[in-house]
């Protein structure tokens, strides 16, 4: 399978998050879908089966990612998902899955924090894709 | 050896007599507790019942379910988290809404224990949350102490600040890279949107200085004679431009000639904040109005817009620091999620008061009454 096999769905309410991330991905040769709201992602989801999703965390509300993950989840089990915030590990605020006991309820398969290379971000795509 | 009250609210009484069974029995320790901990279990049907025993015997952990025959799992939450009981709160529930899982979430509880469970599933979550409140009770006086609201205030300007950077550094390792093409043409628009990133950023700066300035002691010699339209109008002239890009009309009102002791500084900020916010979250060709007027003790401002209005749940937030309505239409809108809190610490500093009343595509009102008599400022 080819990079261009899979279709990546990227939703992000920062444009210019949304815009690099896509560019990237593309450049590495994935096709893409890019969508600006929890909404607009889950119009997608119901319609449409991605290859791989990267969430926001925040979007029209605080926990717009995890709600996504959860719907992604379980009408696609076997899609993927990273979920991406630009919360700092650091200051100990509750999104992250560190813990097991959010990991019993937060259905992300990685958390990566914003501000990852696109490099590393391809390294994780391709281990989530098997490829 | 401490014993833990266990609440167990739960209409079934198959799952509170297990509860009582699988506890009694049970017992937690760690390395670095004091003591072994072990569990005393008092049982209740529905949530007023839950309620009164609450009360009575103050328990330290609460297993509670959500659907109930009376009031709900998320009422008795709200009950404790609006009395700021110290309660480790547990939802027995089952996965299949997360929407009640978020919301209870925010309102102070802690684990989830899906149902039915067995016992080994009930244990590991009860000795999860034992630790937890034996921390919870480590950490409470640093919390006293109000550093807990300032930490969690640095970890989401922190959050503000990092995504412009990312922005920022995302499109120059773009142009890094050459990635977009060889000509600097290529980059029109992640130089623009780059230069955008640092005037939103720019923006929150300016924003936190005055939320620091604020927060700082005021000095009496800059309390003065403050005329409320002056300081309106000049407000006005400062959003003139934007309101023209806008095409929004803002008319000045006066009705009273309005003049109160204040730092002059602290009027200003709140004339601009709520003139930009009544121009920003406008439609194009919409009015901004302004109301100067006065009952016998009080200054009144009353600032109106024919914006897009705020729903009844967003008013809520309205206020708090970093809280910016996420919707459709305030997509395009950038902000720094500080004004309207900066705007409500000026206006209790002078104890005024500030309220909001908003239509969703019809418009927002706000009114802010400040007392014209000199105060001692606090």
């Amino acid at each position: 399978m080819n990079k261009s096999d899979f279709t990546i769905l990227v939703a992000d309410d920062d444009p210019d998050y949304l815009f690099q991330t896509v560019f990237n991905l593309e450049k590495e040769g994935y096709k893409t879908m890019a969508v600006e709201s929890q909404a607009e992602a889950e119009s997608v989801i119901a319609r449409f089966k991605p290859s791989l999703a990267i969430f926001d965390l925040m979007m029209e509300s605080d926990d717009s990612g995890f709600i996504l993950c959860y719907k992604i989840k379980k009408k696609y089990p076997d899609v993927p998902v990273i979920l991406a915030t630009a919360v700092s590990h650091e200051t100990g605020l509750t999104f992250s899955i560190d813990s097991e006991q959010d990991k019993s309820w937060i259905r992300a398969d990685i958390y990566l924090e914003k501000g990852i290379r696109p490099e590393q971000l391809d390294q994780e795509i391709m281990k989530l894709l098997k490829l | 050896m401490a014993v833990l009250k266990v609440l167990v609210i739960d209409d079934e009484p198959g799952i509170r007599s297990g509860v009582s069974r699988i506890l009694n029995n049970f017992h937690v320790t760690y390395p670095f507790m004091d003591e072994d901990y072990t569990f005393e279990v008092i049982e209740a049907g529905t949530g007023e019942e839950g309620i009164e025993i609450l009360e009575k015997d103050m328990p330290d952990i609460l297993l509670l379910d959500n659907k109930l025959p009376g009031i709900q799992g998320v009422d008795v939450l709200e009950y404790i988290r609006k009395r700021n009981y110290d309660i480790v709160v547990a939802m027995i529930t089952s996965y299949a809404s997360l929407d009640v899982a978020i919301r209870a979430t925010r309102d102070g509880a802690i684990d989830f224990i899906p149902k039915p469970f067995t016992p080994q599933e009930l244990k590991s979550s009860i000795e999860n949350i034992t630790k937890q409140q034996y921390l919870k009770r480590i950490t409470h006086k640093m919390q006293q102490e109000g550093k807990k609201v300032r930490y969690q205030f640095l970890a989401v300007l922190s959050h503000e600040l990092k995504a412009p950077l990312n922005a920022l550094e995302g499109y120059l390792r773009m142009m890094q890279g050459k990635q977009a093409g060889e000509l600097i043409d290529d980059y029109a628009t992640p130089i623009e949107r780059s230069l955008q990133r640092i005037q939103g950023m720019r923006n929150l700066i300016m924003d936190l200085l005055d939320f620091t300035k604020i927060r700082l002691e005021r000095k009496e010699e800059k309390i003065q004679e403050v005329n409320m339209a002056e300081v309106a109008s000049t407000a006005i002239v400062t959003v003139q431009p934007y309101a023209i890009q806008m095409d929004v009309n803002i008319n000045l009102d006066v009705r009273a000639n309005v003049v109160i002791m204040a730092d002059p500084d602290d009027i200003e900020i709140i004339f601009n904040n709520l003139i930009s916010n009544a121009v920003k979250y406008n439609k194009i060709g919409g009015k901004a109005e302004i109301t100067i007027d006065s009952s016998e003790t009080e200054a009144i401002l009353i600032i109106s817009d024919t914006g897009i209005g705020i729903t009844k749940n967003d008013t809520e937030n309205l206020f708090t620091e970093f809280v910016r309505i996420k919707n459709e239409k305030t997509r395009n809108i950038s902000g720094s999620g500080l004004g309207l809190s900066i705007v409500k610490k000026v206006v209790e500093l002078y104890h005024g008061t500030i309220k909001v009343e908003s239509t969703p595509d019809v418009g927002t009102v706000f009114t802010i009454r400040l007392p014209k008599k000199p105060i001692t400022i606090t």
